[in-house]
C-alpha cells in the first residue's frame, strides 16, 4: 500500500515514501505511549492486518486487511483548547478495495483510489426533486440557479486506477517510484513496471521464471525503488540474495548491476539455513545510501557501496534458533516479516512473535523489546520493556521462549515519516504509540 | 489443480496425517497454527525424537561408526555406542523432516492462502537431504525399503497413527479447535483410498522417484509446461479450468505429483471475469458441504459480515458513514449460492 497525498496505491505488499529527516535523539530510552488501539472483534481469516503504511507527511495512516478493506485514520489538527489530545489518529475513511479472497484468484490487481471530501452539495436541481425523483418538464415554470449548501462532511473513495492483468502469481510487493509517475508490483517470478495513468500496459523488468518449473529452486520475495533515483529499484530472493538493478542499462533487468549476499557460515549451517537465509522485506533508508533487510532471525544493514557483507547485523529472536525444527513443522519458519526505519534512519524495527515488537538504535547499539497487547493497553499506558529469557534463572518480568505464543506475530509495522509515533498491526488489532514526551 | 478447496473428507484426512503428537515438541510448548492455515493445523511431530534437538548439524557425527563388541577396549565400545547411537538418532531426524517435507509439499493446496515461496524452499529442503543421503549411501537403503515390499507404507501410517493415538490421553489441552481433525476417525483414515494410502504411497514413491531426479519425471514436464502455457494463453475460465481438474487428478492418481505440478498449481489462471465465467465457476465445483465447512472456518456468512470497522463507522466522531463504493462482489456471489441451493433443495 502506498499513500501518495490523498491517493492510495493499493495491491499486495507495503512501501514506504521518503519522508523528512530528523536530528538522531537516543529514543531507544524513550517512553512509548498507547495512542490508539483498535480491536477486531471478531477473529476471521479476512480480518486479519495485511499492511499498514503512513503517507508522506505522517497525516494518515492507513491499513488494509485481508478482506480488502481499507481504513484510513487521520491525525487531528493539533487544538489549544484540548492540548492533551494533541494529534490523535481518528478513522477518516472505510472503504472495499478487493473482494476477500476466497479462492485466491483475484489477488493480482492493484488498484489506485482517490479519497475526497464532499463538505457541500448542491440544491435546488431544476429537473430533480430534493429526492432525486424527476420532475416532469411541464410543471417547471421557472428557472433557478442550485447553489451549494454545506452538508455533514463525507468522505468518499473512489477508485481511479485499475491494473490487472498481468500477473500470474500473487503479487507480494509494490513500490511507487520517486518520479511519481511509474510503479512497480512484484509476484514470485516476475516484476512489473507500470505507468500510473496507463492501466492497461505494463512493463516486464525482471523475469526469473525458468523455462521449466521443476528447476525453480529461487523466487522473488520483495523489490522497492530507490527513493531519489528513479532508475534503480533492488529485488530480494528466498536464498538470501539481493539485487540492485538500473533501468538503463537495459529493458529486462534480468542482470543487476550489483549484487548483495552474506556468505554462510560453516558453524551454523542446517537444513534450515535456507529458509531462514530467506528475505522478507526490504527497504531502503530514507537517505537512499542503505538498504535493510529482514530474514527469519535477523535484520541487516547493508550499504550500497559493499556487496560482500552488511555493515550491521541485529539478532531479533536468536533464541529461535535452536527451535527451527518445530518452526518448521507449525510453519512459523515461514513467516514474514518486515521491517521499517524511523524518520532519520537512525532506528530500525520489526516484529517478532507474542506480540512482541524490537527497535534497534544504530547509533548506540542499544535494543528494546516491547509488546502490544490489549492486557497492557489502557489509554496512554507506557509501553514497558519486555525481556524473553533464553536459559538459566527466569527473573520475575522475563517471559521464557517455551512460553512464548507463536500465532501472536507482529508482521506489519509503520514509522511516521519524521515523528515518533509507529503503527504496530498485531493480527487484528492495530495499535499506535507515541513517543511520550513530544505528547507533552 | 483448482485452488479452489477440495473435498471436506480429503482435508479432514490430511490433518490427521499431521496429528498432534506433542511429545516431541514439549519444549517449545505454546499454542500456535500453521500461517494462513484456516483449519488449524496443529503441531506436528512424526516422532519423539525430533522437536528437543537442536537444528541438524552436517558433518556432526562420524559416519560409519559401528557398534564393536571387543573384549578388550570397554571405553572405546562405549565411545563408538555413543556415536553410532548419535548417528542413527540422527538419521531418524533426518528421515523424519524429509518425510515431514514430502507431506507438506503434497498438501500445499490445502492451505488457505497458495504459497509458492513457501514450496520453493520446502522443495529445496527435501532435496539438500536427499543430496546427504545420497553421499551417505543410505538413498540407496531407503528407496529399497519402499520401493520393494508393499508393506512398509501402511506400516508407517500406522506407525504414526498409533504414536498420536497414544499421546491423545495425556495430550495437552488442544488450544484450537481443529475441526476437521475431530471429525476424522482411524477407520476412516486406513480405508480412505482417495487420500491417506495413495498419498503415503504417493511419498513414497517420490521419495523412490527423487532419488533419480529428472528421469522419472520427463514424461509429465513437458504435457505439465504445455499445460502451465495453455493455462496462461487460455482466456476462457471456465472449461479451460474443468480440464485442469479433470488432467491433474488424473495424473494424481496414476502417479506421484511433480514438483512442477505442484508449483504449477500456484499459477493463477488468467480468465475474463465476467460475471457468466463467475457464476460458472461458482457451479463447476458446488459440494454443500464445502460449503459449510467454509463458511464455518472462514466465519463468512450470507449475511452481511458486521466488522469491526462497521462499528468504528458509527463511532466516528465527524464524519456520516462513509460510502463504500463498490459492492463486495464475494457477499452477492454467496446470496446468490445461497438462494439457488434454496431452490435446487426445495426448502
Amino acid at each position: 500500500m502506498i499513500m501518495n497525498g490523498r491517493k492510495i496505491t493499493v495491491g499486495g505488499g507495503e512501501r514506504r515514501l521518503s519522508g523528512g529527516a530528523e536530528k538522531s535523539e537516543l529514543f531507544i530510552l524513550r517512553e512509548w505511549q498507547l495512542m490508539l488501539c483498535l480491536y477486531l472483534f471478531k477473529c476471521t481469516e479476512s480480518d486479519i492486518i495485511s499492511t499498514v503504511e503512513f503517507n508522506s507527511t505522517g497525516e494518515l495512516l492507513a491499513t488494509g486487511d485481508k478482506g480488502g478493506r481499507v481504513v484510513v485514520f487521520q491525525r487531528e489538527q493539533e487544538s489549544k483548547n484540548q492540548p492533551h489530545r494533541r494529534g490523535e489518529y481518528n478513522v477518516y475513511s472505510t472503504f472495499q478495495s478487493h473482494e476477500p479472497e476466497f479462492d485466491y484468484l483475484k489477488n493480482k490487481t492493484v488498484k489506485l483510489w482517490k479519497i475526497s471530501e464532499r463538505d457541500k452539495r448542491p440544491e435546488g436541481y431544476n429537473l430533480k426533486d430534493e429526492d432525486g425523483r424527476i420532475r416532469d418538464p411541464a410543471t417547471i415554470t421557472s428557472l433557478r440557479v442550485p447553489v451549494l449548501r454545506p452538508m455533514d462532511l463525507m468522505v468518499e473513495a473512489t477508485p481511479r486506477r485499475v491494473f490487472s492483468n498481468a500477473h500470474t502469481y500473487h503479487i507480494n510487493s509494490i513500490s511507487v517510484n520517486s518520479d511519481y509517475e511509474t510503479f512497480m508490483s512484484t509476484d514470485d517470478l516476475r516484476i512489473n513496471l507500470w505507468n500510473l495513468e496507463i492501466t492497461n500496459r505494463s512493463f516486464n523488468i525482471v523475469d526469473i521464471k525458468p523455462a521449466n518449473m521443476e528447476e525453480l529452486t529461487e523466487v522473488i520475495t520483495a523489490a522497492e525503488f530507490h527513493p531519489h533515483q528513479c532508475n534503480t529499484f533492488v529485488y530480494s530472493s528466498s536464498k538470501g540474495s539481493i539485487r540492485l538493478c538500473d533501468m538503463r542499462a537495459s529493458a529486462l533487468c534480468d542482470n543487476h548491476s550489483k549484487f548483495f549476499e552474506e556468505p554462510e557460515d560453516p558453524s551454523n549451517r542446517s537444513f534450515f539455513s535456507e529458509i531462514i537465509s530467506s528475505i522478507s522485506d526490504v527497504k531502503f533508508s530514507h537517505s537512499g545510501r542503505y538498504l535493510m533487510t529482514r530474514d527469519y532471525l535477523t535484520v541487516k544493514v547493508w550499504d550500497l557501496n559493499m556487496e560482500s557483507k552488511p555493515l550491521e547485523t541485529y539478532q531479533v529472536h536468536d533464541y529461535l534458533r535452536s527451535k527451527l525444527c518445530s518452526l518448521y513443522e507449525n510453519d512459523c519458519i515461514f513467516d514474514k516479516f518486515e521491517c521499517v526505519w524511523n524518520g532519520s534512519d537512525s532506528v530500525i524495527m520489526t516484529g517478532s512473535y507474542n506480540n512482541f515488537f524490537r527497535m534497534f538504535d544504530r547509533n548506540t547499539k542499544r535494543d528494546v523489546t516491547l509488546e502490544a497487547s490489549r492486557e497492557n493497553s489502557k489509554p496512554r499506558a507506557i509501553l514497558k520493556p519486555r525481556k524473553v529469557c533464553v536459559g538459566g534463572k527466569r527473573r520475575k518480568d522475563e517471559i521464557s521462549v517455551d512460553s512464548l505464543d507463536f500465532s501472536k506475530k507482529i508482521l506489519h509495522t509503520a514509522w511516521h515519516p519524521y515523528e515518533n509515533i509507529i503503527a504496530v498491526a498485531a493480527t487484528n488489532n492495530l495499535y499506535i504509540f507515541q513517543d511520550k514526551c513530544r505528547a507533552g | 489443480m483448482k485452488i479452489s478447496f477440495p473435498g471436506f473428507r480429503t482435508r479432514s484426512c490430511g490433518t490427521l496425517l499431521l496429528t498432534e503428537c506433542s511429545a516431541g515438541v514439549r519444549n517449545v510448548g505454546c499454542s500456535f497454527s500453521c500461517s494462513g492455515c484456516v483449519s488449524a493445523c496443529t503441531l506436528v511431530s512424526f516422532s519423539t525424537v525430533l522437536g528437543c534437538h537442536p537444528c541438524f548439524r552436517l558433518n556432526m557425527f562420524s559416519k560409519g561408526t559401528k557398534r564393536k563388541f571387543s573384549d578388550g577396549d570397554e571405553e572405546l565400545s562405549d565411545e563408538s555406542l555413543v556415536g553410532a547411537r548419535v548417528a542413527s538418532s540422527y538419521s531418524l531426524q533426518r528421515q523424519s523432516l524429509l518425510d515431514m517435507s514430502l507431506i507438506k509439499l503434497q498438501l500445499c493446496h490445502m492451505l488457505v492462502e497458495p504459497n509458492l515461496c513457501r514450496s520453493v524452499l520446502i522443495a529445496n529442503t527435501v532435496r539438500q537431504i536427499q543430496e546427504e543421503m545420497t553421499h551417505d549411501g543410505s538413498w540407496h537403503m531407503v528407496t529399497e525399503a519402499f520401493c520393494g515390499t508393499g508393506q512398509s507404507p501402511s506400516e508407517r501410517l500406522v506407525a504414526t497413527e498409533v504414536l498420536c493415538r497414544s499421546r491423545e490421553q495425556d495430550a495437552e489441552p488442544k488450544l484450537f479447535s481443529v475441526i476437521s481433525y475431530e471429525g476424522c476417525r482411524e477407520e476412516e483414515v486406513v480405508a480412505d483410498e482417495t487420500l491417506c494410502s495413495v498419498s503415503v504411497s504417493e511419498t513414497v514413491s517420490n521419495v523412490c522417484l527423487a532419488g533419480r531426479i529428472g528421469q522419472c519425471w520427463e514424461k509429465s514436464e513437458l504435457s505439465d509446461v504445455e499445460r502451465d502455457e495453455e493455462a496462461l494463453e487460455d482466456s476462457r475460465l471456465g472449461s479451460g479450468e474443468d480440464e485442469e481438474i479433470d488432467t491433474e487428478d488424473g495424473a494424481s492418481t496414476e502417479g506421484p505429483k511433480t514438483i512442477g505440478q505442484v508449483f504449477g498449481t500456484f499459477e493463477i489462471k488468467n480468465g475474463s471475469p465476467g460475471p457468466d465465467s463467475a457464476l460458472e465457476e461458482l457451479f463447476s465445483d458446488v459440494d454443500t458441504s464445502y460449503y459449510d465447512l467454509d463458511t464455518m472456518l472462514t466465519g463468512m456468512q450470507s449475511a452481511p459480515k458486521m466488522g469491526p470497522y462497521d462499528l468504528l463507522d458509527s463511532l466516528a466522531p465527524s464524519h456520516s458513514s462513509p460510502s463504500i463504493v463498490s459492492p463486495p462482489n464475494c457477499r452477492s456471489d454467496l446470496n446468490e449460492l445461497d438462494h439457488i441451493m434454496e431452490i435446487i433443495v426445495g426448502s
